[in-house]
């Protein structure tokens, strides 16, 4: 095992250039899970944790909330303004793990990791979020939600770092959150779902029901045309077209789509 | 410090501060490491084992079944379990290779360049499925064990009955979930293989190893090192991992450990046994019990190991703390190709009493009576026999226990309330729940006469004592309640006296660490080591002074000072192992368990709001330890009948890590209202009875009545994970 410990960011970008790339280490709160079951004689680890300026930075600003890679929960949660400004992100990171992965673990680790389950990328996705991607070759932004392309795939290239978040700010006239796990910490999400309706419109981002995390187009558009639900049923009906929920050890297929149905209904309901 | 009296836990501190060794603490130069190559298959003949020609095998120490210098059975119950696979496997993960490197990485290379060919035999892995010759795999019909109780003629009695009704009730597995793994550490020292490790019955384990190895006792040392809880899972299986580290030990010459990662720990040790029992019950137009037909069924896995003993014990309590002239249980575990299943705390009656306590509720609903009062018309008195014709003459009013625990839980008022909120809310649902039952104390039936525990205490120069026995401390407290018995017999303060670690080499067999018998009859014994060492100095218990006393003896020359007991039937105790009649043990702990539920309709969680655990256990020896013992089992019957799912795939725990396999939170639990009644009983040390396992049996029945009340539908399985929730409840709407 090879681990680079890059103190700039110049130097961290001239290392993911090399071959065979290196895997970027945040918070390694993913990527240590059964750590020891993994093989190890070819890894090469890039540790970002040195890497200070612009990366180790949460800015807000009168338009913007830019979170550094290596933001972790615990910043946010922190932060008084960046919680009153994001309300969604607070409500997110405390539900995350335990007070030791929302110390370590970073937002931009929980996009990298792709995770279908992942409970910072619903309301980064439902706040409209771009990821801010860099390599040797330049800048890019990419819209959050055109980021996963298929189970753990990206449109990242293998030389391009996650170097930050930026959130627009907008008023917004509905915001809210569900995580429904196994118990009540500590738990892998079953079904999720973070809601935003802004001057841009409603954004509905589900997690845990498809192969990444995902906007429900045909509930958002049904939503922005005004339309009001009788029944969680009706929801159900729409969101088909939207997620593809799977049978594992964790729950049910049925469970996640009728669940996700039920949570918003009765949240559109208490909000009309 | 007397009995009675909160002496804080001796071995506390130690364990708050990171002090206490655990086996894989224990420093041990030039200590190799252990690892085992297992079946991936059920059921199959092992056609060959590949080792990767291009890895280097010469420092590796491999063990196969051949090594085995005596016969290749681990000794339980019975000796069907090989301690390697020879030939065939009969589950999944069953060990057929031992390796032991000093390097942990080079260890786990070697598994990784070994390949198993097994070719697939049949495999049964529903205990209740249709048998075939090819399936057959322990005497005639895969039967490890039948009981039989009977009482009065139950038959004839259907024909006149005013109602009969019928339930099935199902229960999962249930993983122990201690938090040290299970781990061994064998090595020679002075002449003997000696074994150290995490394990509740020292002498269980040296049994094991003199029986495989073909040597006498003395040829090993079994010491118990300081044990991150067992609850049942330290039992049996510490005997299995003592004879492989022993086995790498004596091949390779090194000392080795064992200690299995929470992910081999969980997918390959012993489980609760998963259970299904059928209830058939006659009833007067009142609600009295005329007649009880029940059949209870244990998945036993692939081996024995301790399924007679569960079944036993799960059979005894099926009828519950009820009085019913006729009774027929019957028991059956079997063999299936999964893991063997073991010991858990509350040992096959946690599984009982949830189908009777279910079952009662079930009744009450349908014949239309109060489930309160169908209890008080059936709970059994003074001169009625239980199941197997012991007669109760307990001084507690079971009526009157249940009334005290529904006040506490203020009942009546909550099942109004609850009416009325749930008529109101769109998609929370609360109700209220509760279990009446029983729990015996020691070991069943002449289980205790087989034992013939033996305790010893030796007084020492400097006027201290030194308490013998085999009894293991597993984090319940066991060391500081001996200790507290010892001091108030001999009227010394607990300062001088000390609890000797369990070494076979010099405590002797004070029996096993199991089934709520170490306060109650081993407490009992110690009761009587003091009185013969009191004895000895010509003085008796309640006398002052006796330190000085000691401290003269034990200095005479060429004497010692050592007071014995060895267990001896009480004359009033009588049991028939042939026809299950009689006294199935000395005594027993009544409890009353209430709980409080709030259903979501949309998610399917469910939350225990609230819980009073009220129950007679005799005297209480030490109430913060006896407080924690009850808190700590409720919300391991929360578990069990809430979160804990052991997803099976090819008979084995597919989710066998802390993320997938949910055991409660914190945040889950419910303030928990333990509350005791102490009626001194004569069977143990100062009145105590047996309490460990009494909490793990009334939660799962307590809950699952209040959610069935809640959501108003029959639930009659567990774990009731949302998902079950969901199906239970879909097609009645859900708003
Ligand atoms: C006990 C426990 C509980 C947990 N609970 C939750 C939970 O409730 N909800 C939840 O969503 N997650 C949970 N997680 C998972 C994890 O904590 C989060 O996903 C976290 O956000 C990961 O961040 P990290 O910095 O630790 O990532 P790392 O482990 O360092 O990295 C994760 C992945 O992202 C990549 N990566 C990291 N940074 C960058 C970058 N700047 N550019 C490109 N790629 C990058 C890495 O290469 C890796 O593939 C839990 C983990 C544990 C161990």
């Amino acid at each position: 095992m090879q681990v680079h410990r890059p103190y700039t960011l110049h130097d961290a970008l001239a290392l993911m250039a090399a071959t065979p790339t290196p895997t970027p280490i945040a918070g390694g709160t993913d990527l240590l899970v059964s750590w020891h079951h993994k093989p190890k004689e070819k890894l090469a680890l890039l540790d970002l944790s040195q890497l200070g300026g612009e990366l180790a930075a949460m800015r807000l600003t009168a338009d913007t909330l830019e979170l550094g890679a290596l933001t972790t929960y615990w910043d946010v949660i922190a932060s008084p303004e960046v919680s009153r400004a994001f309300p969604l992100l607070a409500e997110a990171a405390r539900q995350v793990g335990a007070m030791q992965i929302q110390t370590r673990g970073t937002w931009a680790g929980n996009i990298g990791n792709g995770s279908p389950a992942a409970d910072g990328v619903p309301v980064l996705m439902a706040y409209d979020a771009t990821v801010v991607l860099q390599s040797t070759r330049g800048r890019r932004e990419v819209q959050l939600d055109g980021y996963y392309t298929g189970y753990k795939k990206t449109v990242r290239l293998p030389d391009e770092l996650i170097v930050a978040i930026q959130i627009p700010r907008r008023t917004r006239k509905a915001e809210w959150f569900e995580k429904v796990g196994a118990r009540a910490a500590q738990t892998i999400t079953k079904v999720g779902v973070a809601v935003v309706n802004d001057e841009k419109g409603w954004r509905v981002v589900a997690n845990s029901v498809a192969p990444y995390v995902c906007r429900c187009r045909n509930l958002e558009s049904a939503l922005q045309k005004g339309q009001k639900f009788k029944s969680p049923e009706e929801i159900r009906d729409i969101l088909k077209n939207d997620i593809a929920p799977i049978n594992d050890m964790r729950s049910t297929a049925a469970y996640r789509e009728t669940v996700l149905s039920r949570v918003l209904f009765y949240r559109l309901a208490d909000k009309a | 410090m007397p009995a009675g009296a909160d002496l804080p836990r001796i071995d506390g501190l130690d364990k708050l501060a990171g002090r206490a060794a655990y086996v894989d603490d224990l420093p041990t130069p030039g200590a190799w490491h252990g690892a085992t190559v297992r079946s991936s298959v059920p059921r199959g003949k092992i056609r060959d084992i590949h080792f990767d020609p291009a890895f280097d095998w010469n420092d590796i120490t491999i063990v196969d079944h051949r090594d085995i210098p005596g016969p290749n059975q681990l000794k339980l119950i019975d000796v069907d379990q090989p301690v390697l696979a020879a030939g065939e496997v009969r589950h999944k993960h069953e060990p057929i290779l031992l390796l032991a490197h000093p390097s942990v990485h080079k260890l786990r290379d070697a598994l990784r360049a070994i390949r198993v060919d097994v070719e697939p035999l049949p495999a049964i892995l529903d205990p209740a499925a249709p048998l075939t010759p090819d399936l057959i795999q322990y005497k005639s019909d895969n039967v490890l064990k039948h009981i039989d109780i009977r009482q009065g003629d139950p038959g004839p009695v259907f024909a006149r009955a005013a109602h009969i009704i019928e339930g099935e009730y199902v229960t999962g597995s249930q993983e122990h979930v201690y938090l040290e793994t299970q781990g061994m550490l064998a090595q020679w020292q002075d002449g003997r293989l000696t074994v150290r490790g995490s394990m509740q019955c020292p002498y269980y384990v040296l049994d094991a190893l003199t029986h495989l190895f073909g040597r006498s006792r003395d040829a090993f040392r079994v010491i118990q090192s300081p044990v991150g809880g067992g609850f049942g899972g330290k039992e049996e299986y510490p005997s299995l991992l003592a004879i492989h580290a022993a086995l790498l030990a004596e091949k390779s010459g090194a000392p080795v450990k064992m200690i299995y990662d929470r992910q081999e720990d969980m997918a390959v040790t012993t489980k609760r046994h998963p259970s299904r029992t059928r209830h058939r019950t006659a009833l007067d137009k009142d609600g009295r019990l005329l007649a009880m037909e029940i059949d209870v069924l244990l998945d036993g896995g692939a081996y024995v190991t301790l399924s007679p003993v569960v079944l036993s014990r799960g059979c005894i309590h099926a009828a519950g703390p009820y009085f019913c002239e006729n009774i027929h249980i019957r028991g059956e575990a079997r063999l299936t190709n999964s893991p063997p299943y073991g010991a858990f705390r509350g040992f096959g009656a946690p599984q009982t009493i949830f189908a009777i306590e279910r079952h009662m509720d079930v009744i009450a609903a349908r014949i239309g009576i109060d489930p309160v009062e169908l209890r008080r018309r059936n709970l059994v008195r003074t001169g009625q026999p239980l199941a197997t014709g012991q007669i109760y003459k307990e001084p507690t009013d079971l009526p009157a226990l249940m009334d005290r625990a529904l006040d506490l839980a203020q009942y009546k008022a909550r099942t109004q309330s609850h009416a009325e909120f749930n008529k109101s809310h769109p998609f929370l649902r609360r109700g209220i729940g509760f279990a009446t039952f029983h729990h015996g104390a020691g070991f069943t039936g002449g289980g205790e006469t087989y034992l013939a525990s033996e305790v010893w205490i030796e007084g020492k120069p400097d006027g201290t004592v030194e308490l013998q026995t085999a009894q293991t401390d597993m984090g319940q407290g066991t060391t500081t309640i001996l200790t507290q018995v010892v001091a108030e017999r001999l009227g010394i303060p607990t300062e001088q006296v000390r609890v000797a670690t369990p070494d076979t080499s010099r405590v002797p067999n004070s029996g096993p660490t199991v089934a709520s018998r170490t306060a109650m009859v081993v407490g009992k014994l110690i009761e009587q080591a003091c009185d013969d060492l009191l004895h000895q100095l010509g003085r008796k218990s309640g006398d002052p002074e006796i330190s000085d006393d000691i401290r003269r003896h034990a200095s005479l020359p060429g004497k010692s000072l050592v007071g014995r007991a060895k267990y001896q039937k009480p004359a009033s105790i009588q049991w028939d192992d042939k026809t299950y009649r009689g006294d199935a043990y000395a005594t027993y702990s009544w409890a009353t368990y209430v709980a409080d539920v709030e259903v979501d309709l949309r998610t399917c969680r469910v939350r225990v709001t609230d819980f009073v655990a009220l129950q007679e256990v005799g005297r209480v020896l030490n109430t913060t330890l006896a407080t924690g013992q009850i808190a700590g089992g409720v919300v391991q019957g929360i578990g069990w009948a809430l979160y804990e799912n052991v997803v099976l795939e090819d008979g084995a725990m597919k989710n066998c890590q802390m993320t997938n396999y949910v055991i409660p939170s914190a945040g889950d639990l419910p303030p928990i209202r333990v509350v005791f009644e102490e009626r001194p009983s004569h069977w143990g040390p100062g009145g105590a009875k047996g309490i460990g396992e009494l909490p793990m049996d009334g939660p799962a029945p307590a809950i699952v009545n209040a959610i069935s009340r809640a959501v108003t539908t029959t639930i009659n399985e567990i774990p009731v994970t949302p998902e079950l929730l969901l199906k239970a409840t879909e097609g009645r709407g859900h708003g």
